[in-house]
């Protein structure tokens, strides 16, 4: 297992740097930093020379990418060349923020898809089951940005209608204090945590509820049954458990996905998170912004990728790592 | 897709090879399915006559039965004709004010199903032009992005060694880039807002799914003996690939296909919803969308184009539970 793990680190590092110095290219190619600087009417030809040679944007992109590297490693990522700000303190920022939501909402979408899969398997085609069947039918097919849009204009228009504030629809706070644990800073992420919780719910009690029938059809549950185990027993201990295996690399990935922030539901409540920094850097065309996001995601992604594959060796003694 | 019998003609099914490998709990469920009405049908209809019927003939019959299917076909059919036909079916033009009107309500009255926004322009008629973008994304790139796949999954699992390895190395990193940031990066640098742009560089990146369920099977079937008779009689490489071995991926393929376009059509709403996907003046019900949740009070704008969506979705997605069951009884029935 160890040594599993060890080669699958190794195997990940040439994998994030393929896969950063491929981004790197294809953003440098598309969108040139150099537009910004020419663009700027106030500079000479010699503050070009000048500028473009501080940052390296006389050579050519492959050199670029490794100057870039030594930036990312030396100074925490480097600085933004439109703003000249570091990007370091405002993607930890961000990524405080997005912990804070995407951690609520998965805690939640867990617990409820996971108890709501249970209960549909064990109660199968009860109208229990088919109300959580279509509801997840329906979150699987409904795009998140409508999804959201959907919470926005109904507590906006309760707000206008009735003049009563339950949840406020953009923002992480009122006032300018930010506060991560009060109930001011809840009633603002209450709608992107319930947005992300009802989409990660679907799917969560989907799996779940195919898991578990696939386990409850199986020789040993016969066994179970026959020797005369009462049914909770039957269920929690035998059926539960084994059944938990394929949610939990969901879970896994899914959550590897989310760290890189919810792109739509940031972008549609102005929750500064990381995906919303994203969206910002994007549209000013910020490349090395962009860069350190793309890089940051990609981590995230390999990282649980990993940790989905050895967490399903570990509970699942059948699969052997050599 | 109406019938799956006319999306592919029967010659290129029916051969001797595709017979022999199809999965032997495929065939059970089709003997269990269609046998006996089989014998039945002809029994009355031409004395003790047997007809035969081919896997794709049960594959309808399977199809057709499916109830949730059937209805997401006919409702897919339904929205997909009226995007088609959209400058028939809109009662007004896409882009036509009608200053009298701004603002209505969802109403009867002048045809405003779905009501006007801040120009006074029909909102019925904007969304059923939207639904003829969507449908074109969605068809093109799962055609696409089908093509590509099968090309890359076939080359990999049939010539195995170093070309899979390359190929399957590309394939997993492509799997552990962000999709929605680098999908986003290319449609902002790239895109120009460009309806076939955006096509393209969807397309890029759907493939990687299809590649490897097409890979998985040419793995296997490669190492068959009609592979080897084929080979013996002097077919070449490309023969053995594309009419011997690739028949049998079809089914998967066509289920992946249907799938992928309700993920194009999500995918685009959300880039355009965003801002870089297709831009105005081209109808798209990501940027339809966008413009109406300037004004939340005024929720028509917002919700019903999204309905859309979501109904257009749910019909591809009980299409595609449909076609899995009928082409693939080995898959599991729940999608999960």
């Amino acid at each position: 297992m160890l040594t599993y793990i060890a080669r699958r680190i190794l195997y990940s590092i040439p994998v994030l740097f393929v896969s950063t110095f491929l981004s790197f290219m294809f953003v440098s190619l598309a969108g040139d930093p150099r537009q910004n600087l020419l663009a700027n009417p106030k500079l000479s030809h010699a503050h070009y020379k000048a500028l473009f040679h501080t940052y390296h944007l006389d050579v050519s992109i492959p050199v670029r990418y490794w100057y870039w590297l030594q930036d990312v490693f030396e100074h925490k990522l480097g600085s933004s060349l439109l703003t000249s700000q570091p990007i370091w303190p405002d993607i930890t920022r961000a990524m405080g923020h997005t912990l804070q939501v995407i951690g609520i909402a998965e805690i939640i979408a867990i617990t409820l898809g996971v108890a709501v899969g249970i209960f549909s398997a064990v109660k199968q085609y009860s109208i229990f089951d088919y109300l959580f069947t279509t509801v997840s039918f329906l979150g699987y097919a409904m795009p998140t940005f409508w999804l959201a849009l959907l919470l926005q204009i109904l507590f906006t228009d309760i707000y206008l209608s009735y003049n009563v504030r339950i949840f406020y629809t953009s923002g992480l706070n009122s006032g300018v204090t930010s506060n991560t644990w009060s109930l001011d800073r809840l009633q603002h992420i209450a709608l992107p945590v319930a947005t992300l919780a009802i989409i990660s719910f679907a799917v969560y009690s989907r799996y779940m509820r195919a898991s578990m029938l696939d386990v409850i059809s199986t020789d040993y549950i016969r066994t179970a049954r026959a020797k005369g185990l009462p049914e909770r027993l039957v269920i929690m201990r035998h059926v539960f458990r084994n059944a938990l295996i394929p949610v939990v690399t969901v879970a896994a990935l899914n959550i590897g996905g989310l760290l890189g922030g919810a792109i739509i539901t940031e972008t549609i409540f102005s929750l500064d998170g990381m995906g919303y920094y994203f969206i910002q850097k994007l549209g000013q065309l910020d490349v090395y912004a962009v860069m350190a996001y793309l890089a940051i995601t990609s981590l995230f992604i390999i990282i649980f990728n990993l940790i989905a594959d050895v967490v399903y060796g570990y509970l699942d003694p059948r699969i052997r790592y050599d | 897709m109406t019938e799956i019998g006319k999306a592919l003609p029967e010659d290129q099914i029916t051969g001797h090879d595709s017979a022999d490998v199809a999965p032997p709990t495929a065939r059970v469920d089709a003997i269990a399915v269609g046998g006996q009405d089989l014998v039945a049908e002809s029994a009355t209809a031409a004395g003790l006559e047997l007809k035969a019927r081919s896997q794709w003939s049960y594959a309808r019959s399977r199809f057709i039965r499916h109830r949730a299917a059937m209805a997401g076909l006919v409702g897919l059919i339904i929205i997909f004709a009226a995007g088609a036909f959209a400058n028939w079916v809109a009662p007004y033009g896409y882009a036509q004010i009608d200053l009298t009107h701004l603002y209505a309500p969802p109403t009867l009255s002048g045809n405003h199903f779905f009501g006007t926004d801040e120009l006074g322009r029909d909102f019925f008629s904007r969304t059923i032009y939207g639904i003829r973008t969507s449908e074109e994304v969605g068809l093109v790139v799962a055609i696409a992005s089908s093509i590509l796949g099968v090309i890359i999954g076939a080359i990999a699992g049939f010539y195995r060694g170093w070309i899979d390895n390359i190929l399957m190395r590309i394939t997993d990193l492509v799997l552990t880039l962000p999709a929605l940031a680098i999908l986003l990066t290319a449609a902002a640098l790239w895109g120009s807002g460009n309806q076939w742009r955006i096509v393209i560089i969807l397309a890029l990146f759907f493939w990687t799914g299809i590649a490897r369920i097409v890979r998985g099977v040419f793995l296997s079937l490669r190492e068959k003996e009609y592979v080897e008779a084929a080979k013996a009689g002097g077919a070449g490489d490309f023969r053995i690939m594309f009419r011997h071995i690739l028949p049998n991926t079809l089914g998967p393929v066509i289920v992946n296909a249907t799938l992928a376009v309700a993920a194009a059509i999500l995918t685009e709403s959300a880039l355009s919803f965003l801002g870089f996907g297709i831009k105005p003046p081209t109808p798209s019900l990501g940027v339809l969308i966008s413009e109406g949740q300037q004004d939340p009070q005024k929720w028509w704008l917002t919700v019903l184009p999204g309905l859309v969506l979501v109904l257009i979705v749910v019909c591809v997605n009980f299409v595609g539970d449909g076609l899995r069951d009928a082409l693939d009884p080995t898959q599991r029935r729940v999608r999960a």
